[in-house]
């Protein structure tokens, strides 16, 4: 554990709670604490926003994405910039016009309906918590290597601090935490790219002197009457190939070590077959852990790893470059990228992990198709269009955005502050190339945790960078959660009590409920961000993405662009929205292996909803509306 | 009783003119983002072709899509303030505005 990064971090923690505090003795009305007061300059906002969704997910997750599968994760960074296209254009000012605390009050603008209020409350809540849950997980994982706590006191330690600054000021501390933290993120990111840029890229990348770069070894196999032999002396053969999860594989002794797993390649132009060096990872029927042919200790983990064999046809380093060059040098079809490959399996009661290379071309790398199978099947394609809707329409129906319109002053700020978002959030999505292709190309990866790709890679321009980018990582957190718990509990508070329970509150009562709803919300995120722990829980994101833009987005629309839409109309439609898309994730493919069954039982055969849930709603809301159009109406036309 | 917004503004007779013109711009940013899923999806080798700056389609119209958006945004931000000012200037004159 060094210093600089526990500094940081005490000093941001101090000036959030200090800010709290400010903010909390002056919030006594329910507009101070759901609202902010509605007084909120624009251009705060418009940074908020970049603070609020500008989650752990886009930072970390994203980076993470594309050092391992290149453009594909960039995709996400299109997909969720796209969707504030819709609301800006579409939601931004109806949305402050019809509004009051929450996005409940501007669907039940008009109606007064029960059903909208129950519904479009329930909803939030599933879209809040499935966006909570990896935030509160990340945040533990990233406490552990910042600062040397657990995982479970990292959980307990965020959550105290985010139920204290909702509690107290409500959505003011939290538009300023998420100011801060948004305007932080973009400065620090800047300065990582221009890092990045003036090391230019090398084919042995030794985080500026600070790990030297590995050589794996490549030996030549001969296969002989008895088996295989090895052609270098150093490297003794253990038995004959194998083929494991589609890979060939031998069992190489090098250097006297334990043998390990090499991965077999043929040239198909020579015949020639060689076995090169990977990375493995045995748990002993024992419990012991060893790594590479030893056991694991804090001196020997597994290497990080990730660099460009080929750069545009040469060997050796660039030196400094442009952002145009870093882009045009890795995207050459001259280019290859060394990336690894996970393979498990069991071997004589021993469970093993192998991380093999693989080589990818540059032109492979920087266009869809390594994650995201755009060459594949019919359905495979239609996973990926749909994963591409649910980005677009998804966004603007989060909850936890939607009522950051809610701080500002009027509609034409609304807008302003929904402009700046794009400018900042979308020049963020542009650093998230830079920072996920240089980690992908500087050695830095951890093989086992590719979400730490961004702070790794500070980490080899110094202590201060790594500081900085973990602290603001950290926040990142906080400044999400924050928004989310505003979020939730303003459903419960205002939504599910005071309006559908009937129980017309004075404003005191709903900002104390609100206080103990956010309590609640904290709690309740905080046991499971400790229930989850270790566990991959980014795909609850998805799930947050794909509730909104099935449930929320439809009835939004057709609320503001269609007279004849009716309460009923808008509650079915969510609650179609709401069964279809997790209806449509519980039974696929993905998920039933996560239950632990084979793949092809899952009933539905594929895991994105959007382009089945999305119309959906549509479709339910026009039924139920033409189905439910009152008398008069009926009369007149 | 209808629930009310938290901040009370004065009449936006700009409103309708503006759903208008969210609604064409949306439309015009859903083609050019349809446009990038489609060639993805129906021919993704064209992704690789260079087009700019050796950079290749991917890219360029990746970062396309995020500066466009901003240009739309910016466009659409001018415009909207020239209608507010023209209509709710005229409103405040005593005449009725585009609603």
């Amino acid at each position: 554990m060094t210093l600089m990064p526990v500094i940081l971090f005490v000093i941001f923690v101090a000036a959030v709670l200090a800010l709290s505090f400010y903010f909390g003795n002056k919030t006594k009305s329910a507009k101070g604490y759901f609202a902010a007061g509605g007084q909120i300059h624009w251009s705060v906002n418009g940074i908020a926003f970049a603070g609020d969704y500008l989650s752990a997910a886009s930072f970390l997750g994203i980076c993470g994405m594309i050092a391992t599968v290149g453009y594909d994760g960039f995709l996400y960074s299109i997909g969720y910039l796209a969707g504030w296209i819709v609301a800006l254009f579409v939601v931004a000012e109806p949305m402050k016009r019809l509004g009051k605390y929450t996005f409940t009050d501007a669907l039940d603008s008009k109606f007064n309906s029960k059903g909208i209020q129950l519904f479009a409350a329930i909803s939030t809540l599933i879209v809040s918590i499935c966006y909570l849950i990896p935030q509160m997980v990340g945040a533990g994982s990233l406490v552990t290597p910042l600062l040397g706590l657990s995982h479970s006191v990292g959980v307990i330690m965020v959550g105290s601090i985010v139920i204290f600054i909702v509690a107290t000021a409500g959505m003011a501390s939290t538009t300023y935490v998420q100011f801060l933290k948004g305007g932080l993120l973009i400065i620090f990111s800047t300065i990582l790219t221009v890092a990045i840029f003036v090391r230019g890229t090398s084919t042995e990348p030794d985080q500026g002197g600070k790990v030297p770069f590995y050589p794996y070894k490549t030996v030549q196999l001969l296969e002989t009457s008895s088996g295989v032999a090895s052609a270098d002396s150093t490297c003794r053969f253990v038995g004959g190939i194998e083929e494991i999860s589609g890979l060939h594989f031998v069992r190489v002794r090098y250097n006297d070590l334990e043998p390990g797993w090499w991965i077999v390649k043929k040239d198909p132009a020579t015949g020639m077959q060689t076995a090169e060096e990977t990375q493995w990872v045995v748990q002993k029927e024992d419990g012991a852990v060893w790594i590479n042919g030893r056991p694991a200790s804090e001196e020997n983990q597994l290497r990080q790893v990730g660099n460009m064999t080929q750069i545009d046809g040469k060997t050796g380093e660039t030196g400094s470059v442009g952002p145009f060059k870093f882009l045009a040098d890795l995207g050459s079809s001259e280019s290859t990228v060394k990336r690894w490959k996970e393979v498990t399996f069991s071997k004589n009661e021993d469970n093993v992990t192998v991380y093999a290379p693989v080589y990818t071309a540059g032109n492979k790398i920087m266009r869809p198709g390594l994650k995201f199978k755009v060459e594949g099947t019919p359905l495979q394609k239609m996973e990926f269009i749909s994963l591409m809707m649910a980005l677009f329409f998804g966004t603007a129906a989060l909850p936890h955005i939607l009522i950051r319109y809610y701080t500002v002053p009027s509609q034409a700020c609304a807008r302003k502050s929904t402009i700046v978002a794009i400018a900042s959030i979308g020049f963020f999505y542009i650093l998230t190339l830079y920072m996920g292709l240089g980690a992908m190309t500087n050695g830095v990866v951890n093989l086992t945790d590719n979400n730490m790709s961004a702070p790794l890679l500070a980490r080899s321009f110094g202590v201060f960078l790594f500081s900085m980018i973990s602290a603001i990582a950290f926040a990142t957190v906080l400044g999400t959660v924050s928004g989310l718990i505003v979020a939730a509990s303003g459903a419960i508070a205002h939504d599910l009590l005071d309006r559908f329970g009937g129980l017309n509150m004075d404003d005191k009562q709903q900002v104390n409920v609100g206080r103990l709803a956010a309590f609640s919300v904290g709690l309740i995120a905080i046991i499971l961000g400790i229930i989850f722990k270790g566990m991959n829980v980014s795909f609850l994101v998805g799930w947050a993405f794909a509730v909104a833009a099935s449930a929320n987005l439809p009835a939004i629309l057709m609320l503001l662009f269609w007279k004849k839409t009716t309460a009923k109309g808008i509650a079915w439609s969510i609650v179609v929205g709401i069964v279809a898309a997790i209806g449509i994730i519980l039974l696929s493919p993905d998920m039933y292996v996560r239950y632990g069954l084979p793949r092809d039982a899952a009933p539905i055969p594929f895991g994105q909803p959007g382009i089945i849930s999305i119309p959906l709603s549509f479709i339910t809301l026009i039924v139920v509306s033409l189905l439910t159009q009152p008398k008069v109406q009926k009369a007149s036309s | 009783m209808l629930h009310k917004p938290a901040v009370q503004e004065g009449t936006d007779h700009a409103v309708a003119y503006k759903m208008r013109l969210g609604m064409i711009m949306f439309l015009i940013y859903a083609v050019v983002y349809a446009g990038f899923v489609a060639i993805n999806v129906l021919s993704p080798i064209l992704m690789e072709a260079r087009v700019l700056l050796g950079l290749n389609l991917a890219v360029v119209y990746g970062f396309g899509l995020i500066v466009f958006a901003l240009f739309l945004a910016l466009i659409y931000n001018a415009m909207c303030v020239k209608k507010e000012k023209l209509l709710n200037t005229n409103d405040k004159n005593g005449k009725e505005g585009d609603q």
